[in-house]
């Protein structure tokens, strides 16, 4: 098995999950930006399921590389 | 199209996307060693990654934008490209096909039609598919750069070249392996990018029961959006079966149970998922016979839930253009540039005139060369002397009765993404625009490498060389699709031929591989002739039929029409029957009429009865494809019913 893709994945979401809901956080008093989203802070709640996520993938790399060791 | 300003967090986003592609490529570098992993990946990756790529490498972006096009237009019964004109058919291949693929060591399909049949059927086989892939790419690559030059204003020939070049990068890097990483990827990108936007949308329509009630309105009344003239009944657009039942006629999609049955269900749908080399490749790349046929069985998972994600905003879109939230409708059909120049002088001249209802909307209309509103025209002239040129042109823009179908998606990711999330949602779009270039291009450096190259021009070269010639044919490849990319920007129905021609090299192929793997006195004069005379007889059917409303053409009956259809797609499902039909009975007789040259030793494991069975046995129930099978269709089974 050359490269555990769960790597890539993982770091990109994290990343991105990260950036979105500090985004949300620093935006949060914008009304006006998210009466699109139907006044929901989407940023920062998607973000948050992205780290989520992300999170989850670097924890099964972490686990396979034990393994293969 | 109206574009979107973009903030600096969206572009943020899209770079951490592109640089996650190229540090895989970076990082794969190391491990394409032989010609082996960079057509094959080595034949090592795991099956739920090869699963979900195999459905990847098919939900290319337009398929996103053409599929919540058909979801605004048909509504449910859009969902049968997923369950009926899918499940099925990657279930067979799973159980029965992928043990010749996979077992034979073939390297692509054309080769397992060299190894049962002769290089007659593989060469025609690998010429169709090398070239569809190019241009599949081609056409896809075009959207995106006139996607991201209308929505986001960037210029068009840098965006096609500079994403065909990340491409290109990440490809010679990392082969096959990096457009399967790619591809997955892509598939989490999409689903994460899409789910917020459709659930907004669901919340903002009021749930999936006040969605119902909308899209009953709108089947009774389609002309209220624009989606048709012909009233329907209440669960046109909510039904999957029923409407259909009911006959071609009492259908927005206009088909009738036989074609959408036989002509998807089967003839297209095993046509595509079972021999097309795009998807099959994957499951090729699999680490052991079980992770290749489990391949397609994982990724049917998905792909009966995907429905959610890419037709639901199509119904949301229409059900919200019903109601009018916000004064939301459907995308009008732009208008072109020019002929903004004899639109604003014709509204001013109307305003000056003072003409007003019927008068002033035909003056406008005959500028703009469309249909328009006649309500809205009124509005605009009326309010002309306040109104400056580009207030003009976005409000008559905006009165042009017909709908642009493939705008819907952008439509809601507009509506609503702030800053941030539209960024991740204009990605996934931007990935899956590169993966599928990502994925036609190394389909067709294996086919040019293996089926035509090492085949007929440079036989028995060391493996390096082959795998240099896969580099080149990987920058030939790319450079290929831009030029198709700029054939299909000049002319305006070249999508449209091209995509015809795909339909009648498509069709007849499953009848070939068929009685080829299931009957062993099929031989290969009789393959290569069945399957040259059923692709020709897609091209007659074509030329003798049409569907109602087109003019002979492009679409069909320029031979002179025989007989009419309800729909485009009624005609496309009933053409594929007919060449598969064709295709069937012409190679079953030519077969028997010539004599068998190879011997039942020579078609052991090529042919179902000469192969022994893989026993499975001794894995657990749920490893056991045969038992994912019926699992998995049992559960579509039950989404028919649900949705019925």
């Amino acid at each position: 098995m050359s490269l555990d893709i769960c790597w890539p994945i993982g770091i990109m979401f994290s990343l991105v999950g990260a950036m979105l809901a500090v985004f949300g956080l620093v935006t949060r008093a914008s009304e006006e930006m998210y009466k699109r989203s139907l006044d929901i802070n989407i940023n920062l709640w998607w973000g948050l399921a992205l780290l989520v996520f992300g999170g989850f993938m670097l924890f099964n790399a972490w686990k396979n590389s034990k393994k293969v060791k | 199209m109206t574009s979107v300003s973009l903030g600096w967090m969206d572009y943020a986003i899209m770079l951490i996307y592109v640089g996650a592609v190229l540090g895989i490529g970076q990082a794969l570098r190391k491990y394409m060693k032989s010609s082996n992993d960079f057509f094959l990946s080595g034949r090592s990756i795991p099956a739920w990654v090869t699963g979900l790529a195999f459905i990847s490498a098919n939900l290319g972006a337009l398929e996103l934008v053409g599929m919540a096009a058909s979801g605004a237009k048909y509504g449910m019964m859009t969902c049968h490209f997923y369950w009926i004109g899918a499940i099925l058919a990657m279930t067979f291949l799973a159980v029965f096909m992928m043990p010749f693929y996979y077992g034979s060591k073939a390297r692509s399909v054309p080769e397992y039609l060299n190894m049962r049949f002769d290089g007659r059927v593989r060469c025609l086989n690998s010429i169709t598919f090398a070239v569809m892939t190019v241009f599949a790419s081609g056409i896809s690559m075009n959207a995106l750069a006139k996607l991201l030059h209308s929505l986001l204003g960037w210029n068009y020939h840098m965006s096609l070249w500079i994403c065909s070049g990340v491409v290109l990068l990440y490809v010679l890097k990392g082969g096959l392996t990096s457009a399967i990483y790619t591809e997955v990827l892509q598939f989490f990108m999409i689903v994460l990018g899409f789910s917020p936007v459709v659930y907004l949308g669901l919340k903002d329509v009021g749930g999936w029961s006040a969605l119902k009630e909308k899209l009953a309105w709108v089947a009774q009344n389609p002309a209220s959006i624009g989606v048709g003239d012909k009233p329907f009944l209440a669960d046109a657009w909510t039904g999957a079966w029923s409407p259909m039942l009911r006959g071609a006629s009492a259908n927005p999609m206009g088909v009738d149970i036989f074609a959408m049955v036989f002509g998807l269900g089967f003839v297209l749908a095993f046509g595509y998922w079972c021999t097309n080399f795009l998807v099959v490749q994957r499951a090729m790349a699999a680490k052991d016979m079980s992770a290749a046929r489990r391949t397609p069985l994982i990724g049917a998972i998905p792909k009966m839930l995907i429905p959610a994600l890419v037709i639901l905003p199509g119904m949301i879109a229409a059900g919200l253009a019903f109601s009018g939230k916000d004064g939301y409708r459907l995308p009008p059909r732009p208008i072109a540039e020019s002929a903004y120049e004899k639109i604003v002088p014709a509204v001013r001249h109307a305003a000056a005139a003072g003409l007003t209802g019927e008068a002033a909307v035909q003056e406008v209309a005959k500028a703009a060369g469309v249909k328009m509103m006649p309500t809205k025209v009124d509005e605009i002239v009326k309010a002309a002397p306040t109104l400056n040129d580009a207030d003009i042109k976005s409000r008559v823009q905006n009165a042009v009765v017909e709908n642009d179908y493939d705008g819907v998606i952008l439509s809601l990711i507009k509506r609503y993404c702030p800053t941030g999330l539209l960024g991740l949602a204009l990605t996934a779009l931007l990935a899956s625009f590169m993966s599928g270039m990502a994925g036609n291009v190394t389909a067709f450096n294996t086919i040019w490498t293996y089926d035509l190259y090492q085949a007929y021009i440079g036989k028995n070269k060391g493996d390096s060389h082959y795998m240099w010639m896969g580099r080149v044919a990987t920058v030939a490849g790319i450079l290929i699709s831009i030029a198709c990319a700029y054939f299909a920007a000049m002319y305006n129905n070249a999508m449209d031929v091209i995509q015809l021609v795909f339909g009648f090299v498509n069709a007849p192929l499953f009848a070939t591989f068929l009685l080829g793997m299931f009957w062993k006195r099929i031989t290969a004069t009789g393959a290569f002739i069945g399957l040259l005379l059923g692709t020709a007889t897609s091209g007659v059917f074509h030329a003798l039929t049409l569907a109602t409303g087109n003019a002979p053409g492009v679409k069909g009956g320029y031979l002179g029409v025989v007989q009419y259809f309800p729909s485009e797609m009624a005609q496309n499902f009933w053409l594929a029957s007919f060449a598969f039909l064709t295709c069937l009975v012409l190679t079953t007789v030519i077969s028997l009429a010539t004599k068998q040259n190879r011997t039942d030793e020579e078609l052991t494991g090529l042919v179902y009865s000469l192969t022994p069975k893989i026993q499975s046995a001794h894995e657990p129930w749920h490893l056991r494809p045969g038992v994912i099978a019926v699992i998995l269709l049992v559960v579509c089974l039950g989404l028919n019913i649900i949705f019925f």
